[in-house]
């Protein structure tokens, strides 16, 4: 298989075709907005980026860090251009208006799901879900968003290697944050292969290479 | 002009040495090392992010910030540092130009912070410095209808010539800046020094697309170098 590279105004396709992702029409042809890596799935054109910040979705799970508290809620960086919200009615525990700060403060990291994007880009990030949690031991490094996908590979793939040769449980983030928890230095080695991966993330026979360095 | 050749020996349709270097900088999201004849200049994008203060935010769109700026041993006679009127200008229409390329409305209340220090200058900082941009912007992964690339063209000894050096622009009778998309060719930026005739004036743009093409094939063979390397 070969990827194609392809560079923001590439043609990427014609009129039998439908733009999808990182994609534009105009006229009858579809071009690439962006740097990336060419995919067609049936009749629609995408183009997966290799490059650029992280962009939320719905249903996101993201690791996020408590940048304020405020008495309805918390403000939560979660490594994108926008801010997102999580209020008390969509955090976990019971508590009254004016108690958030009794159960998060600054730089507290929890792990979220994108609810709501509006139009004007305010984004709400819910706790009411079993994986979501406060972040106490462990723990957490950043990595490219766009790489994201790799790190994880086709039906989780890679993670479960890495998972299974180091015994770390380990916790990715749509947004380019990944929790890792487990004995140190066998936490350390999950690091330095994520970071291979991050660094190597397109090329061919990775997970072999992955394994290798992980002792298999 | 001796022999049909210029004061460095290129032909009048000749440009100089380019070379481009993408991917420079680790803290940048994206970035571009450009050496154009005797220029070198750095450009970093950074971006989409949080525009702040909060007023300058547009509910609508992204902000395009570009930020021109010429070391002071950039040239022969030490130039002041900071911002003067002729970097405020070259600011905004840089701004301007990749404006009309990005795709501002995807990114609602943020900014895109595009910095181009120039470090050496010889003539023509403003084109080079639009093709780094260019470059920069489509590493950092930011969507785009097409990589902008500029280049100039000028007269001299009544003889119109693509890309001044500097002697040839203090000399010379006329010096015109060129931005294009170059997919469609539409005009991003243009801007004139001196005076042209009309027919020249045909002659010296047509010249000037000519070059941009030329310099657009570095552009991207310069970001397939790069990404290359990672996808194999």
């Amino acid at each position: 298989m070969i990827r194609k590279i392809v560079l923001p105004g590439s043609l990427v396709g014609d009129k039998s075709k439908l733009p999808g992702k990182g994609t534009f029409r105009e006229g009858e042809n579809i071009y690439s907005s962006r740097l990336g890596i060419l995919e067609e799935k049936g009749k629609y054109v995408n183009v997966i980026p290799l490059s650029g910040v992280y962009i939320p979705n719905v249903g996101d799970t993201i690791i996020g860090v408590v940048e304020e508290v405020y008495r309805n809620g918390w403000i939560i960086d979660i490594k994108s251009p926008y801010s997102a919200f999580l209020s008390i009615e969509n955090s976990p525990w019971e508590m009254g208006y004016g108690e958030t700060s009794k159960y998060l403060k600054e730089k507290d990291i929890i792990i979220g799901i994108i609810s709501n994007i509006d139009e004007a880009k305010n984004i709400d990030v819910s706790m009411k879900d079993k994986q979501c949690r406060k972040i106490e031991d462990g723990i957490v490094i950043d990595i490219q968003p766009s790489k994201v996908p790799r790190v994880i590979g086709k039906k989780g793939s890679m993670l479960s290697t890495i998972k299974r040769y180091t015994g770390c449980w380990i916790f990715v983030g749509q947004n380019g944050r990944i929790w890792l928890k487990g004995e140190d230095e066998k936490v350390n080695l999950a690091v330095e292969a994520i970071k291979k991966i991050e660094k190597e993330a397109h090329t061919f026979g990775l997970t072999e290479r992955i394994i290798k360095m992980l002792g298999g | 002009m001796k022999d049909g050749l210029r004061i460095d020996g290129r032909k009048p349709d000749e440009l100089r040495k380019i070379k481009i270097e993408a991917g420079v900088l680790y803290r940048a999201d994206g970035s571009c090392y450009i050496e154009w004849g005797g220029n070198k200049i750095l450009a970093a994008v950074y971006g989409p992010r949080e525009a702040l203060p909060r007023h300058i935010q547009n509910p609508t769109k992204a902000l395009v910030n570009a930020r021109y700026n010429m070391a002071s041993f950039s040239v022969e006679e030490r130039k002041k540092p900071g911002p003067d009127r002729r970097s405020t200008e070259i600011s905004k229409v840089i701004s301007e130009a990749f404006e009309s390329v990005i795709f501002t409305e995807l990114f609602p209340r943020t900014t895109i912070d595009i910095c181009i220090e120039v470090l050496d200058a010889e003539a023509g900082t403003r084109c080079a410095g639009i093709t780094a941009a260019a470059v920069a912007l489509a590493d950092a992964g930011i969507p785009m209808r097409d990589i902008p690339v500029a280049c100039a063209a000028g007269k001299v000894e009544g003889v119109v010539v693509l890309d001044l050096t500097s002697d040839e622009d203090k000399e010379g009778e006329a010096d015109l800046p060129v931005a294009i998309a170059p997919r469609t060719e539409e005009i991003l930026l243009m801007q004139m020094d001196g005076h042209l005739t009309y027919k020249e004036f045909e002659e010296a743009l047509e010249l000037a697309i000519k070059g941009c093409r030329e310099v657009a094939k570095l552009q991207k063979e310069a970001l397939l170098r790069k990404y290359s390397k990672e996808v194999e």
